[in-house]
């Protein structure tokens, strides 16, 4: 039960902090200025929104959920798990951001998952 | 060059920069915490001069550097494109962080990880044949 509620953490809070994050950067708009001034300034604009600051939040909370559950599981028990995320990620930005994910981008995460958890494994 | 091409070239260089600073950041932060040595008690007393002492190694700095990079590139690329395009794209790190190993660093590799790279590369393969971005922009 306990690794459970930790791998939901590692998933769900790894992914919605990344999408939180997109959120955060949608709001802002694309970027088309690549001058370090124009990214320092984009940086102020985006600690400025609440979605950057609950992504990170999301983001730290998994990572620590990942290292504590290191402490007691295998890493080949755990990393697998946490390919789940690619799919968690193209689900969330179908439904939270409103994302168009075709059956050939689904394709192409599946096959990213079998692919990460192989390479994990090996 | 039309707005298409040019959004998915721009996507591309920035996919790149994710997955170059992200999977260098990693070598140098695993390098720098060999060295540091093992962690092995969560108590507070040890956790802070344990910090410390990882944080007195330039390859730990170079790692932490290039992962701050890494989330600036990644950041910004989510700005115009699609987080369940970028996300699966730059899994490609992962084949990266073993062809750097293995030419780079002498690492073993075994074949099971090599197909994982194989599968990854034709999964993004795929994903890189959808339009990097598929909402209006506010």
């Amino acid at each position: 039960m306990r690794d459970a509620v930790l791998l939901f953490v590692i998933v769900c809070g790894g992914t919605g902090g990344e999408i939180a994050v997109a959120r955060a950067m949608k709001e802002i708009g694309e970027v088309h200025d690549f001058s370090p001034l124009n990214i320092f300034r984009v940086a102020i604009r985006a600690v400025q929104r609440p979605w950057m600051w609950l992504g990170v939040g999301l983001m730290a909370l998994a990572f620590f959920a990942l290292l504590a559950i290191l402490s007691w599981e295998n890493v080949s028990f755990v990393v697998p798990v946490t390919a789940l995320s690619y799919a968690a990620g193209a689900f969330g930005g179908k439904i939270l951001l409103g994302e168009r994910v075709s059956p050939v981008r689904w394709l192409g995460v599946g096959l990213v998952c079998v692919g990460v958890t192989l390479v994990c494994l090996g | 060059m039309n707005r298409e091409a040019r959004l998915k070239l721009k996507t591309s260089v920035l996919i790149f920069l994710v997955i170059m600073f992200g999977s260098l950041g990693n070598i140098f932060l695993s390098k720098g915490m060999k060295r540091v040595g093992t962690f092995s008690s969560w108590r507070p007393g040890d956790v802070a001069p344990f910090l410390a002492h990882a944080l007195e190694s330039g390859l730990v700095w170079i790692g932490i550097l290039l992962l701050i990079l890494f989330f600036v590139a990644y950041s910004l690329v989510l700005s115009w494109a699609d987080y369940s395009f970028v996300q699966p794209a730059s899994s490609i790190g992962y084949g990266v962080v073993a062809v750097l190993g293995y030419f780079l660093l002498g690492e073993a590799v075994t074949s099971t990880r090599w197909i994982g790279v194989g599968i990854i590369c034709l999964g993004v393969f795929l994903v890189s044949q959808t339009p990097a971005r598929t909402t209006e922009q506010s």
